[in-house]
């Protein structure tokens, strides 16, 4: 990593800003978030659609795959926005497909599966597992080739949206390596798919059971990028979570805030009180802490070396300013924090989600240390 | 204005590295301070008054600012070149702060041609020192409460009263002070006034403060019946606290125009890094310890923070949400990491974080437990930390005032 950090912002990623925060704004207010934790499916279908029509899928997807050949610092602003409204739904997880077939997939793969998903073909990765490690390197789930088939057993858990997505992204090891594989849904038996309780209630999650699921050995991708794809994936999630949180940081402290200038307690509004002005002051310039970073690190995710740093730094920073200010926002908000009606705690619950996915504070910066160190 | 070439600029680079390789002491024989605020010597202060004029004379401070008042006149690029290659060969730093960075700007921006061809080329060459009277031993945060007078008596002002923590005030020619020159205004800010005050005059006295660290870099003013001449009123009578306003800009960095070089050096995250090599731990290197690492690269993540909000700051549509924001920030998180990163440099080091500058067993001298102790002038210094959260909440964030 160079001493000097830099950051830029691209025309496209400005546009980009502009758009997502309106239609995020009107699509996902706090009465449809809260409509949708109820609801199985956990999103809304039609502005699913709406999102494929704006050709957000495509967005780093090349020209030669059905894409718009921008690259994941464009995806930052949508997804940054789509954390502030706390909207839910595949479109982080199909990016996160694609980038994986993009980088891991064959020729043939690419050509097959690419166009589909950035028209909107819902897609998603099962990489975890019941062990819970962060190093998706670690996979115990196996797959035994015999000819053209692939047969899979062991279980993959925090797969998101699996009961709505037609494709899912399987890490299996595969005579004693890893391996992902496209799977299409379809080929899952009944009852292979279970619904995860979750804290982060605007989200589906589930467990996939592969035992005995026999499938097609073309879904495998190329085992010489395999390593490749995973660490690529690993850095785009880490990156997306970044713009999530920093979202959500970003509409928690403007919702405490809010009430700190409204409700009044000893005859004064209680943002006037130091004990509380000072450390949502504290949480407000983590935030901007955060951003600065996640804005680094969509500038310089390609590059070698220094996208890695600059990710995990954004991850690391987000994940620290989203707990501080969820966190201080349950707190500030007295005994109506303490209910469910207050919207605090879907901002700790999302934080805690986006914290545990993909690695948290303390592990990104035992990773820093290893690469700066 | 005619494009310079990327040629211009990188002859003009290889030429300031050269300059600045060749003309950098690194090491005077004695401790030079990190900071404008840490010049406790007449040794200090002469070295650093012979390189800020070396450094003037060459052409590398005050390059972007107008010919006619004694700068270069060159594109603001220059300078910026400047200034990193003065970086890079790891020069001292400039002396002159007030008069450079507040004064100077502030002259240049707010000031009569008049005030501009007199003061301005002193302050390039540190032939004129400048010092600050602001704060008053009865009122620090509250700066709009300012009670030193000034009266008018004829041609001249007649002041009575005290300021404290003066920087370089045993040493300057000049301050900028503000004074309550009508006690009767409608509000306490309507009654101040602005001036470019000499020092030098019967009256006026400065004695010298010893800071926490035993050493001394400011002092205290007194006032008394001291005379200066109608003239050093800088802009109108009772807009004294507008014009102290726009100086907080300069001070709190949020306006530029200041002249290039640095008056402070930070402490570095990446030096720390050299001293958890030295220091042991368990019988092994420090930055072999994990939560020791832990905390390390977290320092060194707030480093970029700094650099990376400062870049942000001129990226438009990433601050419109609250655009005062990134700028009204940084003094409070510039300065309270800095206090944290040198506060963490003495805990890495173990039992030998008890000793202090002297001893000759301390790790780099004692630097860090010098610079931990002085990092407290930045965070109390120019509005301290609290006060900092109170601007942020309530001009930022919409918070009723406290």
């Amino acid at each position: 990593m160079s001493k000097k950090a830099t950051i830029g912002f691209s025309e496209e990623q400005a546009q980009l800003l502009e758009v997502a925060t309106t239609f995020c704004r009107d699509k996902s207010p706090i009465e449809k978030v809260r409509s949708l934790l109820e609801d199985e499916r956990g999103y809304d279908d039609a502005i699913w659609t709406e999102m494929a029509e704006l050709g957000w899928l495509a967005i780093a997807v090349p020209e030669e795959f059905g894409g718009i050949g921008l690259g994941m610092a464009e995806v930052v602003p949508v997804v940054e926005q789509m954390g502030r409204a706390m909207m839910a739904g595949p479109f982080v997880s199909t990016t996160l497909a694609a980038q994986a077939i993009l980088v891991g997939g064959t020729d043939d793969q690419k050509q097959k599966y690419l166009a589909d998903l950035c028209a909107g073909t819902k897609a998603t990765l099962a990489l975890s597992e019941p062990h819970g490690d962060w190093d998706l390197g670690h996979v115990e789930c196996t797959a035994e080739r015999t000819g053209d088939t692939l047969k899979l057993s062991g279980r993959k858990t925090f797969v998101e949206n699996a009961e709505t997505a037609e494709l899912l992204l399987v890490s299996l090891s595969l005579n004693g390596a890893p391996a992902l594989v496209v799977i299409e849904r379809s080929s899952l038996p009944e009852g292979a798919l279970r619904r995860e309780v979750v804290i982060d209630e605007t989200r589906r999650s589930y467990q996939v059971t592969l035992d005995g699921v026999e499938v097609s050995a073309d879904g495998l991708l190329d085992p010489a990028l395999t390593a490749a794809a995973l660490a690529h994936v690993d850095l785009c999630a880490s990156l997306l979570l970044s713009a999530e949180m920093c979202g959500a940081a970003m509409s928690c402290i403007d919702y405490t805030i809010d009430y700190l200038q409204t409700r009044k307690q000893f005859g004064k509004k209680i943002g006037s009180y130091q004990a509380l002005k000072h450390p949502i002051v504290d949480a407000h310039v983590g935030y901007e802490q955060a951003r600065s970073h996640l804005y680094c690190a969509a500038f310089n995710f390609t590059q070698q070396g220094e996208g890695e740093a600059a990710t995990r730094i954004a991850k690391a920073q987000a994940g620290d300013a989203l707990s501080f200010a969820a966190d201080r926002a349950i707190q500030f908000h007295g005994g109506f924090g303490f209910t469910y009606d207050c919207d605090a705690q879907l901002y700790r619950r999302r934080s805690l989600w986006c914290e545990n996915q993909f690695g948290d504070a303390a592990y990104q910066r035992a990773k820093l240390a290893d690469l700066l160190l | 204005m005619s494009t310079i070439s990327e040629k211009e600029l990188s002859d003009y680079r290889s030429e300031a590295a050269a300059w600045f390789a060749e003309n950098t002491i690194a090491d005077p024989g004695f401790m030079l301070p990190l900071t404008f605020m840490e010049v406790g010597t007449d040794q200090q202060f002469n070295f650093l008054r012979d390189w800020q004029n070396k450094v003037y004379e060459a052409g590398y401070l005050g390059a972007a600012w107008p010919k006619e008042y004694g700068g270069g006149g060159l594109d603001q690029k220059f300078q910026t070149i400047a200034t990193e290659e003065m970086a890079k060969a790891n020069g001292p730093i400039m002396l002159n702060a007030i008069g450079l960075n507040w004064a100077g700007p502030l002259i240049l921006d707010m000031g009569t041609d008049e005030e501009r061809k007199r003061y301005i080329k002193g302050i390039l060459s540190a032939e004129d020192i400048w010092c600050q009277g602001f704060s008053e031993p009865e009122n620090g945060s509250d700066l709009g409460n300012a009670q030193t007078k000034a009266v008018r008596d004829g041609d001249d002002w007649v002041l009575n009263g005290s300021k404290i923590w003066t920087t370089q005030g045993n040493y300057a020619k000049y301050m900028i002070l503000l004074a309550r020159t009508n006690p009767d205004a409608p509000n306490k800010y309507a009654g101040l006034s602005f001036f470019l005050s000499p020092m030098q005059v019967d009256g006026i006295e400065t004695v010298p403060i010893r800071k926490l660290t035993g050493e001394y870099g400011f002092t205290q003013t007194f006032f008394t019946d001291a005379r200066i001449p109608g003239e050093s009123l800088m802009g109108k009578e009772g807009e004294g606290w507008l014009v102290a306003m726009r100086t907080l800009e300069y001070e709190r960095g949020v306006k530029g125009g200041q002249p290039g070089g640095y008056v402070m050096r930070a402490s570095d995250p990446f030096e720390i890094v050299e001293l958890a090599r030295k220091a042991t731990r368990g019988g092994k290197p420090a930055l072999e310890d994990p939560v020791i690492k832990d905390q390390l690269i977290q320092l060194m993540i707030e480093a970029r923070s700094l650099q990376l909000n400062s870049k942000r700051g001129h990226i438009q549509p990433l601050v419109q949400d609250k655009p005062a924001s990134l700028a009204l920030s940084s003094k409070l998180m510039a300065t309270e990491f800095m206090r944290r990163l040198n506060e963490f440099a003495i805990t890495l080091q173990g039992q030998r974080g008890a000793y202090y500058v002297g001893e000759p067993d301390a790790y780099d001298e004692g630097l860090w437990q010098r610079a931990y102790l002085n990092s407290f002038s930045a965070t109390i210094g120019g509005g301290t930390s609290q006060i900092q959260r109170n601007i942020i909440g309530e001009h930022v964030l919409g918070l009723p005032k406290s």
